[in-house]
């Protein structure tokens, strides 16, 4: 799996995440600057990492979105290329129109930054294939603006159409008020795109694959990216 | 020229900061605040005095990068 973590100023877990893709697919990713206006030859997975690019001003990720290199990462997309954002990597993909929605300020308006749980709704996809439905996943989180809210008619069309793959869960993997950290709307955590190739997230995968953070659930998502990758070839 | 753009939120936004300087307001005890809505304002200098060609741009410039049109609306004034 040959990937390109996107580095935008501001940004500050490009290598976390190239850590993590290393580790799961013994490839060292390619870190690109946000002026370049191409992808590196043979790309197969994109990434927008997370952090606060450009200082998170005007709006999370709105600066970032219409940078040179998102314009390659939109027609990488609409190739059918495989794309993540994680954190403020899902709030440039939302801003950029790769995605639908936008996240807004948490509801009870508090920095966010602990480990939660996490409910795999489904298996089948790129990125949920290392899991199992239904799995429950603990991954850290870390944001501030991360409730997630689009008109009804687009959340309908994504729970019609199973493109909400991750929703903040109990240890136990339910679903509730209670379990709804930031308010997002149906505890939405990770969507895809209609096409199925880009995956937006706002907890942090990277963070726990190694036996030294405390935890290795997040291996699943980059496994499964692996394992998609070389059935694709 | 001088220009100003007032970005808002849609009606049924939930606004959490706009909330969070409502209960301000009210626990300082000014009175008579029934809600507070939370937007931002650009003050922009344009080059040039074509006030048709002037709005246009701002227009761009609000679809483009200053509003998210999924949840804001925005306001354009020319102000000479």
């Amino acid at each position: 799996m040959k990937s390109a973590v996107l580095v935008f100023p501001g940004i500050n877990r490009e290598r976390d995440m190239a850590r993590a893709l290393k580790l799961a697919s013994g490839h060292e990713p390619k870190m690109v600057w946000h002026a370049e206006t191409s992808l590196p030859n043979g790309t197969d997975l994109v990434v927008v990492p997370g952090g606060f690019s450009y200082g998170d001003y005007l709006r999370c990720g709105a600066i970032a979105a219409r940078s040179p290199v998102m314009d390659a990462v939109r027609d990488f997309a609409a190739k059918g290329g495989l794309v993540l954002g994680v954190c403020n990597g899902f709030q440039i993909l939302c801003e950029s129109g790769l995605l639908p929605g936008v996240l807004m300020r948490n509801a009870r308006l508090k920095f966010i930054c602990r480990d939660v749980h996490l409910r795999v709704e489904r298996s089948d996809t790129p990125f949920t294939r290392g899991y199992n439905a239904g799995q429950v996943i603990r991954v850290p989180v870390a944001h501030g603006e991360g409730n997630y809210e689009a008109d009804e008619e687009t959340l309908e069309r994504l729970e019609g159409d199973g493109r909400v793959l991750y929703r903040y869960c109990s240890a136990d993997g339910v679903v509730a008020e209670n379990t709804n950290l930031n308010g997002a709307a149906h505890s939405i955590a990770g969507i895809v795109s209609e096409r199925g190739n880009v995956l937006g997230m706002m907890p942090h995968p990277e963070n726990h694959v190694e036996d030294i953070m405390g935890c290795t659930d997040g291996r699943g998502l980059f496994a499964g990216l692996v394992a998609h990758l070389e059935r694709a070839a | 020229m001088k220009a100003r753009v007032t970005v808002t939120l849609k009606n049924g936004i939930l606004d959490p900061q706009g909330k969070a300087i409502e209960g301000a307001l009210k626990s300082l005890g000014v009175d008579g605040v029934a809600s507070v809505r939370q937007g931002k304002v650009f003050d922009i200098e344009l080059a040039g005095a074509d006030k048709a060609k002037a709005e246009a741009a701002l227009r761009e410039a609000a679809d483009k990068l200053l509003a998210n049109t999924v949840i804001e609306n925005y306001r354009v004034e020319v102000l000479g």
